[in-house]
């Protein structure tokens, strides 16, 4: 055996096997106005149907409803490695005739989602932690539109120091190629100029080879990405069968990189950077909402002083959390998952017991 | 031109007509035993007659064209006409979106075979495109009453013009944007406001973007939208007068609305040079029926209905807003002015209904949008 090789080289291996082990959890949200895709796209996104049981409301329905905030979930398995995925959905966004103020109660409860992770953090049992943080916010854009509407600019703005946002063009098989890029160009430019800040991929490694890197900026460049989603699959005039939409003068294929960013965007936000979105969005926006929160708590007029490098360094033991009352059913799911875990472990008892008294018996028979 | 003979003899076409046939084919004439022919007499060429005459004086036409931004209005007027009407911009170019509706009107003088029509098209950039779209329909009301109001002053004047200058809307196209689910809220409010006021022909814009199964569930959804909430489309069934047009006009209703796709560029499709849009999966040929509903839209509008469009403006219409002035100003003295009408207001109220009316009209009663009961 070499005497130099320590073995550490190994590790990887295990952060490997306890991640499998442990599962992944994401959390996804989708906001848009409707009849853009989105269902379909996260459909075809993940392979899964999410949305089976859904009924669109007509207009007489709509006129009197006000946002409302769906959550499914959903265990999708691959390859071992499970991922429990959360999607958020925002049926009602921008449907109704005023829309004023509808990104309200999103804003709120990314907000309440951070909240809650805060009290936990801070709590005495932090063994099992249910993370759900919005870790991806996926917006939809219209691609009917001359680039950002009022209503995406007031939506992005509320939200983009809270979550990580990855702007989308729906329906991307509406335009043609010089109409995409004109439209994906000018959506850029009013993200600059009104100053959004949207998910920014890190830059790739100087060691990485010239393949990688130049995947890489190609997919930096398309952003935002224009999608076509579908679940149906269809015979594409005797090649092999492709996901994709039918019309009568051609096929949009949805796995094709010349027809839309579809695979940019699963390649993007499933194979390469899922980590890194959950990871900024604990090391960045949550923190940066900590600080917040903590701040105002400690001293409601120190935003006004100029001694804030002081106050962000004192430690969050020293102020004292007010006990927000819970919600309802927040406490009701832990104590149901307690009570689950509690009749696992007595099932398993059970079980190893039963095996214990075959094997007496067994004995005893062979006796 | 296709002429539509009305049982009543002689299309009433606008040159020629000096007063309005109030008396038109909508109302109950005495019936004319038919008479034999003991020889060839001549009248038909009175047909010609009326054809010369069009065709010295010209045509007109308004269309208004009301949808968000982005939809196709602009490219969809120049595939109708086949002219540059207005310059389509594509997304990234153009004029930002004003921050409130503003009506633009353009009017050019368009020539085939002989035949002059002066067609001006209103469009309405900015509507349904900010946040708080409530009474975004108001302009468009005041506009087409406005238009309404120019031709009654022009009519009661006691030396009237040889041939009033026509600016009422005579059709407006509604461009419902493709979701593919069901109308949305706007678009029922607007559509149950307007539907009174002038003739509303509902397109599904920008229809590339649907598959053929997927245009045919959202054009019933839509259709079961339109009956639940009253709304009457071009062409309305009031106003089929025979059998003829009703076999037409519900043949066109039940495609109402049209999936249409506008293009102004042309490209080679197996030889020929066509309209189009071109992508990286095919090219969408404008005119082809099996790819959009475009060729319905323009013989709609253009080829069978322009007539029955300016007619039903004229008849209904613009009868029911000129019963509403004279009840609502209550003066009729003899005099100088003859009829004088009270100054029309900046926001004319909801009617109390045209009660005093002999022949009611068929559209039963011109509602302002300012009715938040109505709703």
């Amino acid at each position: 055996m070499d005497k130099e090789y320590v073995g550490f080289a190994a590790l990887p291996n295990q952060l490997h096997r306890k991640s499998v082990k442990k599962g992944f959890d994401f959390t996804l949200m989708v906001a848009g106005e409707s009849g853009l895709g989105k269902s379909t796209l996260i459909n075809s996104l993940f392979l899964t149907n999410l949305y089976e049981d859904r009924q669109v409301p007509e207009a007489r329905a709509r006129l009197t409803q006000t946002l409302t905030i769906e959550r499914r979930g959903v265990e999708i398995e691959e390859g071992g490695v499970k991922v429990k995925l959360t999607l958020v959905d925002t049926p009602g966004f921008g449907d109704s005739v005023d829309c004023s103020g509808c990104w309200l109660p999103v804003v709120r409860f990314i907000e309440e989602q951070f909240e809650q992770y805060l009290r936990d953090e801070s709590g005495l049992n932090r063994k099992n932690i249910q993370d759900s943080r919005v870790h991806c916010c996926l917006y939809f854009i219209s691609p009917f539109g001359r680039g950002l509407r009022p209503l995406d600019v007031a939506f992005l703005r509320a939200v983009h120091e809270k979550v990580n946002i990855i702007p989308v063009i729906g329906k991307a098989d509406a335009l043609m190629p010089k109409e995409t890029q004109a439209l994906k160009q000018k959506i850029r430019e009013q993200l600059q100029e009104e100053e959004i800040n949207i998910y920014q991929f890190p830059d790739c490694d100087s060691d990485e080879d010239e393949d990688f890197k130049r995947q890489d900026a190609e997919m930096k460049e398309s952003i935002p990405f224009a999608v076509v989603g579908s679940c149906e699959v269809v015979r594409d005039g005797g090649t092999r069968p492709v996901r994709g939409r039918c019309y009568s003068w051609g096929t949009v294929e949805v796995e094709n990189p010349h027809h839309c960013d579809f695979l940019n965007l699963r390649r993007m936000l499933v194979q390469t950077h899922l980590q890194d979105l959950k990871e900024v969005t604990h090391d960045l926006l949550y923190e940066g909402y900590r600080a917040r929160c903590l701040q105002s708590l400690a001293r409601p007029g120190a935003r006004d002083r100029a001694s804030r490098s002081k106050l962000s360094r004192q430690s969050a033991t020293e102020i004292p959390l007010p006990m927000l009352p819970l919600a309802d059913t927040e406490k009701l799911i832990r104590e149901k998952d307690e009570e689950l875990r509690r009749m696992q472990e007595m099932l398993e008892k059970m079980q190893a017991q039963m095996q214990q008294n075959q094997a007496q018996g067994e004995q005893s028979d062979a006796l | 031109m296709k002429k539509r003979q009305k049982k009543n003899g002689g299309s009433p076409m606008d040159p020629l007509r000096q007063s309005p046939s109030r008396s038109s084919s909508r109302a109950s004439s005495p019936r004319t035993l038919p008479c034999e022919m003991l020889g060839y007499v001549g009248i038909e060429a009175v047909l010609d007659q009326l054809k010369i005459k069009a065709m010295k004086m010209g045509f007109e036409f308004n269309i208004m064209v009301v949808g968000q931004s982005g939809l196709g209005k602009s490219t969809m007027v120049n595939t109708l006409f086949k002219s540059k009407m207005w310059k389509s911009t594509m997304p990234g170019l153009g004029v930002p979106t004003p921050q409130t509706l503003q009506l633009q009107s353009v009017t050019h003088v368009i020539e085939e075979s002989g035949v002059k029509l002066k067609l001006t098209v209103t469009d309405t950039p900015g509507f349904g495109d900010q946040i708080n779209n409530d009474k975004c329909w108001d302009p468009i009301l005041g506009y087409i009453n406005e238009q309404y109001e120019h031709y009654l002053q022009e009519e009661i004047l006691i030396t009237r013009q040889r041939h009033i200058p026509d600016t009422r809307v005579h059709c407006c196209v509604y461009f419902v944007p493709p979701t593919g689910h069901w109308l949305r809220p706007l678009d029922i409010e607007f559509l149950q406001r307007l539907c009174r006021t002038v003739n509303v022909v509902p397109v599904i814009a920008r229809a590339d973007s649907l598959t053929i199964e997927e245009r045919e569930a959202f054009r019933h959804r839509i259709q079961e939208n339109l009956k639940t909430h009253g709304i009457e489309v071009y062409p309305q069934k009031c106003f089929d007068e025979d059998i003829n047009d009703k076999i037409l006009n519900s043949k066109i209703r039940e495609r109402i609305p049209f999936a249409v796709v506008g293009a102004d560029r042309e490209h080679i499709v197996n030889g020929r040079c066509v309209l189009g849009r071109k992508t990286k999966w095919g090219i969408i040929e404008v005119e082809n029926m099996a790819h959009c509903e475009f060729p319905l839209l323009r013989d709609l509008l253009i080829r069978s209905h322009l007539q029955d469009l300016k007619d039903i403006t004229h008849n209904v219409h613009y009868e029911n807003y000129r019963i509403f002035r004279l009840n609502e100003s209550h003066v009729l003295p003899r005099g100088p002015g003859w009829v004088n009408l009270a100054p029309a207001p900046a926001s004319v109220p909801a009617p109390a209904g045209p009660q005093a009316n002999p022949s009611p009209p068929k559209v039963g009663g011109w509602a302002k949008d300012n009715s938040d009961e109505e709703c």
